[in-house]
């Protein structure tokens, strides 16, 4: 196998495993910059990916069942605004409880679905013209899936939005600072409950591509820690939707690096790669002293004014 | 203080402990009223449900020892997350932990060729040492590097499953198994003893007991559970203070993760008596362990309640299963609500509900 | 100098209403009645003194008024229409802006972004933009310069100060609530402030100013309202008044202004701190070659205006925080850069800045609280083992000697009232015989009687030959209780006075960084 090929898999695949982690982060990115810490991410994919293979497998639109995951995805993170923001219940043990549940709930609803192939997945696109440029087309615009693109867009559109639109200044501030947004008249529960169920939405879409378009199926547990890497890389981006992507494709490119040393080493520890990588990215953001690009509010519920 | 009609509502800083039982108690039935949904849904009358689950577990003797047999691990890792949660370490990886005590304890079992009085000690020994050692990382990567406790935690759980079945798929593959991705079963002197007609492995149990009273000593009389009570409740008073994070850090995962690789010895050396898939060892103990912790609300002795509780639910799960032809999954779902719902009213017990005087009404 | 202009428009016709009425007012929070039948009234054009202590009820009237809480009963008018504010952006609707103690600032942001933040009408693209034309415009006709586009953090106090004042009258706010605005700002910027509140006056404005000093009172305000334990005790003209029937009326009794103490006489050196530089959070120089001496029995008062190396030097002297260089003596061992357990050790007790976030753990009980530095330690700590029993003969001794109101030495510290966690840090912290005291804002936020008996307090370790190390934002403290003050600015010692000779502006050029000429004693 000459380098070529090697480059141009190593890309092909890193922007298609990337897409989910890509719109997971950048969805996590939204709740965590307006303050709450989300860990239910895992929960969330899971729930999406049941409902839009659901959903997908009964009207066969592949389509209808991404926004069916969206849908899903948002409601369920509702839930944990509702805790959070509402009940100002601890976030961490909120979104665990998040996990915990949606993890079995989709065991439950996916149950009949167990090896049952997708009848019509998400069709794949490439790119008329682009696809032919040597290199760069295969790797970038060539079977790639409508998701993959979107993702990207959105990230540059998530960016200018949040750096300079009005709701960008809002919804920072928010997660900075809530008793100063609420003192000019922010409504700091609505941007949270928002950012929150937005967040829930492109999670919830996340996992609609995995059973819908990347698997195309429905097996038990198939987000395997995802939502955790989602995570991870939020503080790697340093809450930054641009540079998530970045981050996404360096994750999800050595991740099908460590994929063709397969031969050197056993199966089992190219799978374990990515949570060492999860691990390694932190620290490093660690050393870079990402931690202190963290919103300053992050993880603290607001009470307004009174003792 | 607010009024609603006749009453007034107050709120109170310091909870009191019935009242803390009380809300504690609610959440647990509001997750069995939301579960009667899902019942329903697979076409079951909730009660029937209810009246199988109470015959399935309390109802026999074999239900009891079911119960027993799961709150064992249930406890041991629960402990360890008491004593995490109480200094703010978010340990969410007593699931890796406990895997990582099982190998340690099955290298002893099948490699060291020890004599068999100290066989089962040593297997202690090692089981506590390598969870304590996966617990340590990422406690020293937090103290250092600012990564995120939960994050770490988990991600080692990940990294210790995989470890686990490239051991049972490789280099330890039994070859008496014919095939099967399992070790060799241990020598008779690893295998734990048990109740008898039951898979009660007694000594883990003791341990588990007595953890929870040790600990409960730590914390109240000892100056280590003295210096990681005011890490836990107010790093900046510990700064002032002079304790030192890192030994504190330390210390704890070292309990904790130690008490986790504990459970996981408990569950080779006294169920499978091999190592095997890490979905066959744990059933998800270590995250089931997290509810435990919080329920038991940073009290240790209180964990022995909480982890005979998920016992009782595990082994309603398998009743469920059963008899009910439900999946098994549905103890998830069922651990989230209560969780859920736990956390959900929490703010309740920060409120005294009072009936306003006559004359202000 | 009260309102040369503010006079005339301060006696509109009787016919038109006033601007803001608040009638009637009751608040009550958990164990207190914050505001007791309550009743204000500003006029259009003039600058309205809210004279009260700390707790008095000042700042809950406002947070009502500016919607932050809701009254439990009572009724607001503005221009004699009644308002129902329920949030800030009703009251922002109503014309009414608040500047808040504590700034309410997002420190990331530039000044642009912080005025845009929930601001109607700019467009949804680069509003920072838009607000940054605007601002230049009004900061020129109030005299507020202040760059738009530098990051909040970056801005000294008096120029956030400056953004906080700038972000209400950018939303056309004609009420204007400032939160005790001068306890960040040098006595010259204080002037400055007095001015632009004149200008305000000029464009018709109603200005609230919050404060517990009365000097600023007589200095500033038109006419003052007197609270006291949540209740109204007068409104009156200033000029039909005086400092001390005001001082009677904040605290209901006659206010004694100087406190009694001995003659000062100075040992030995307890602290010498020679050329001392370190960095604050971010990194930038915040001491640059500090140097100063406190002898035993002897109080040397820091003062200065907030931020200008005084948590730094505290930080550095307690081993918090790390000195790049520079050498510490420290009741004659040298401790550079020891951990805090060392210095404690050492004999140097540490009244901490905040109270609450260091110097208690709120969660855990009076007694394990009061061990906190000496946990580890015969007699109450014996191999692994916590000694009980010491610990509550302790705890009782402590909450006897020194007055702590607490329902057992059990009960959890956060129940404490501020005056109450005071005491008991003061009881941890002076209990082992201490060779240095280092006390950080020791009575700031205290009611009237506690201020009294921390000040007592500390003159007591200073006549029993103790080192004391008095850092206070509050120069009257300062004043009263030191005997020697060096005043700090920008991380430098600008000069050392005896406080028998020292002026009130002397002191004031100096926390504005004018160095002494004359030689240090």
């Amino acid at each position: 196998m000459n380098w070529e090929s090697w480059v141009i898999s190593t890309l092909n695949r890193a922007l298609a495993h990337g897409t989910p982690l890509l719109w997971g982060t950048l969805g996590e990115i939204y709740a965590e910059r307006a303050g709450v810490v989300n860990l239910g991410v895992e929960g969330m994919m899971i729930l999406g990916a049941v409902s839009a293979f659901t959903a997908a497998q009964f009207t066969g639109n592949p389509w209808l069942g991404i926004l069916t995951g969206g849908v899903v995805g948002g409601m369920a993170a509702l839930v944990h605004a509702l805790f959070t923001v509402t009940l100002r219940a601890n976030q961490y043990v909120s979104g665990l409880a998040l996990t915990i549940f949606g993890l079995g709930l989709s065991g439950l609803l996916g149950a009949r679905w167990v090896g049952v192939p997708l009848d019509n997945p998400l069709p794949k696109l490439t790119v008329p013209g682009l696809a032919q440029i040597p290199v760069l087309g295969p790797a970038l615009f060539q079977r790639q899936s409508y998701l993959t693109y979107i993702g990207i867009f959105l990230a540059v559109v998530l960016w200018l939005v949040l750096y300079k639109s009005r709701w960008g200044i809002s919804i920072r501030s928010v997660g900075e600072s809530p008793a100063t947004a609420d003192a000019l008249g922010v409504n700091v529960f609505l941007v949270r409950y928002l950012c929150v169920a937005f967040g829930g939405v492109l999670a919830g879409v996340a996992g609609g591509f995995l059973s819908v378009e990347y698997r195309p199926a429905w097996t038990e547990g198939m987000t395997a820690g995802m939502g955790w890497v989602v995570i991870a890389l939020t503080i790697f981006a340093a809450w930054n939707p641009l540079r998530a992507v970045g981050g996404v494709l360096l994750f999800s490119g050595l991740y099908h690096l460590a994929y063709r040393l397969q031969g050197w080493f056993p199966p089992e520890f190219l799978k374990l790669m990515p949570y060492a990588f999860a691990i390694l990215v932190l620290a490093i953001a660690g050393l870079r002293g990402a931690r202190q690009l963290a919103p300053g509010a992050l993880g603290i519920p607001y009470t307004r004014g009174e003792k | 203080m607010k009024r609603v009609g006749p009453f007034l509502l107050e709120r109170r800083l310091v909870p009191s402990p019935l009242v803390v039982l009380g809300v504690s108690l609610l959440a647990i039935l509001a997750a069995m009223g939301a579960m009667a949904i899902i019942f329903f849904a697979y076409g079951v009358d909730p009660l029937r449900a209810y009246v199988m689950i109470a015959r399935g577990t309390l109802g026999s003797r074999f239900g009891v020892m079911q119960m027993l047999r799961r709150a064992i691990p249930l406890l041991l890792c629960g402990v360890g997350l008491v004593l995490a949660f109480r200094s703010k370490f978010w340990n969410i990886g007593a699931e890796g932990q406990l895997l990582a005590g099982a190998v340690a304890a099955s290298g002893v079992a099948l490699f060291s060729g020890l004599p068999d009085p100290l066989l089962l000690p040593t297997m202690f020994g090692a089981g506590f040492l390598a969870g304590a050692v996966w617990g340590m990382i990422p406690a020293l990567l937090k103290v250092k590097l600012q990564v995120n406790d939960v994050i770490s935690t988990l991600m080692m759980n990940y990294i210790m499953i995989y470890i686990v079945a490239w051991l049972i798929h490789g280099p330890w593959k039994g070859p008496t198994m014919r095939g099967f991705a399992y070790t060799d079963t241990f020598p008779r002197a690893a295998w734990l003893p048990l109740i008898p007609r039951s898979m009660v492995h007694w000594p883990t149990l003791v341990i588990g007991v007595a953890a929870a009273l040790l600990m409960t000593l730590l914390l109240s009389r000892t100056r280590l559970g003295y210096e990681l009570r005011v890490a836990g409740e107010s790093p900046d008073a510990a700064r002032y203070a002079g304790i030192d994070f890192l030994k504190v850090s330390l210390v704890v995962m070292l309990l904790s993760g130690g008490l986790a690789g504990l459970a996981g010895v408990g569950e080779v050396a006294g169920i499978h008596h091999k190592l095997l898939g890490p979905l066959h060892i744990s059933s998800g103990y270590g995250y089931t362990a997290i509810i435990v912790a919080w329920l038991a609300r940073g009290s240790p002795l209180a964990a022995i309640i909480t982890s005979l509780l998920f016992g009782f639910i595990f082994a309603a799960g398998d009743v469920i299963r059963v008899t009910l032809q439900i999946p098994f999954q549905v103890v998830g779902v069922f651990s989230g609500l209560v969780l859920s719902f736990l956390i959900g009213i929490e703010l309740l017990m920060y409120w005294r509900v009072r009936l306003l005087p006559k004359g202000e009404r | 100098m009260a309102g040369t202009n503010g006079e005339n428009l301060a006696h509109t016709p009787a016919t038109t209403p006033p601007m803001l009425l608040m009638q009637d007012i009751v608040k009550s929070f958990p164990g207190v009645l914050a505001n007791d039948h309550v009743t204000f009234e500003v006029r259009a054009g003039e600058v309205h003194a809210l004279l009260g202590e700390h707790g008095a009820g000042k700042t809950t009237l406002m947070n009502i008024l500016y919607g932050l809480c809701r009254p439990d009963s009572g009724r607001i008018f503005i221009r004699g229409k009644e308002a129902h504010i329920r949030s800030p952006r009703d009251a922002i609707a109503l014309g009414i802006g608040m500047v808040h103690q504590h700034f309410k600032l997002v420190y990331p942001h530039t000044v642009a972004e912080n005025v845009a933040l929930g601001l109607a009408g700019t467009p949804f693209f680069g509003p920072a933009r838009v607000v940054e034309r605007g601002l230049t415009e009004l900061s020129q006709r109030y005299n507020l310069p202040v760059d738009p586009k530098a990051k909040v953090w970056q801005l000294s106090a008096g120029e956030q100060q400056r953004v906080e004042i700038l972000k209400a009258l950018y939303r056309g706010a004609e009420i204007l609530i400032l939160d005790e605005p001068t306890s960040v700002l040098t006595p010259q910027e204080t002037l400055e402030l007095f001015k632009v509140l004149e200008r305000m006056k000029e464009e018709g404005h109603a200005v609230i100013f919050i404060t517990h000093k009365l000097q600023e009172v007589m200095e500033v305000a038109d006419r003052v309202t007197v609270m006291r334990q949540g209740k109204v005790v007068g409104t009156l003209p200033v000029s039909e008044t005086d400092k001390a029937s005001l001082a009677r009326m904040m605290v209901g009794r006659e206010v004694v202004f100087r406190i009694a103490k001995g003659e000062c006489r100075p040992g030995e050196e307890s602290l010498i701190v020679e050329d001392l530089h370190a960095l604050n959070d971010r990194a930038l120089p915040a001491l640059r070659g500090v140097s100063l001496t406190v002898c035993r029995g002897e109080i040397l008062g820091i003062a200065g205006v907030a931020g200008n190396g005084q948590r730094e030097l505290v930080e550095v002297l307690t081993g918090l925080r790390r000195a790049q260089r520079g050498k510490v003596w420290i009741l004659g061992q040298e401790l550079p850069n020891r951990s805090p357990r060392r210095i404690a050790e050492a004999g140097v007790a540490h009244i901490p800045e905040e109270r609450i976030r260091m110097g208690i753990v709120p969660g855990m009980s009076v007694e394990d609280n009061l061990i906190l530095k000496k946990h580890h330690r015969p007699p109450f700590c014996r191999g692994p083992f916590l000694q009980l029993r010491e610990v509550r003969r302790f705890a009782q001794r402590g909450v006897e000697e020194y007055k702590i109101m607490t329902p057992s030495p059990r009960t959890s510290a956060k129940l404490l009232s501020g005056g109450n966690i005071q005491k008991l840090i003061l009881a941890r912290e002076l209990s082992g015989e201490p060779g240095l005291v280092i006390a950080a804002h020791p009575t700031y936020g205290l009611d009237v009687g506690a201020t009294e008996l921390i000040r007592q307090l500390l003159i007591r370790q200073r006549d029993a030959g103790v080192g004391v190390l008095l850092v206070s934002e509050d120069l009257e403290e300062i004043i009263t209780l030191s005997d020697r003050i060096a005043v700090i600015f920008g991380g430098e010692i600008m000069g050392v006075v005896p406080a028998a000779v020292a002026t009130r502006e002397e002191i004031g050029l100096m926390m504005a960084g004018e160095r002494r000429r004359v030689p240090n004693p």
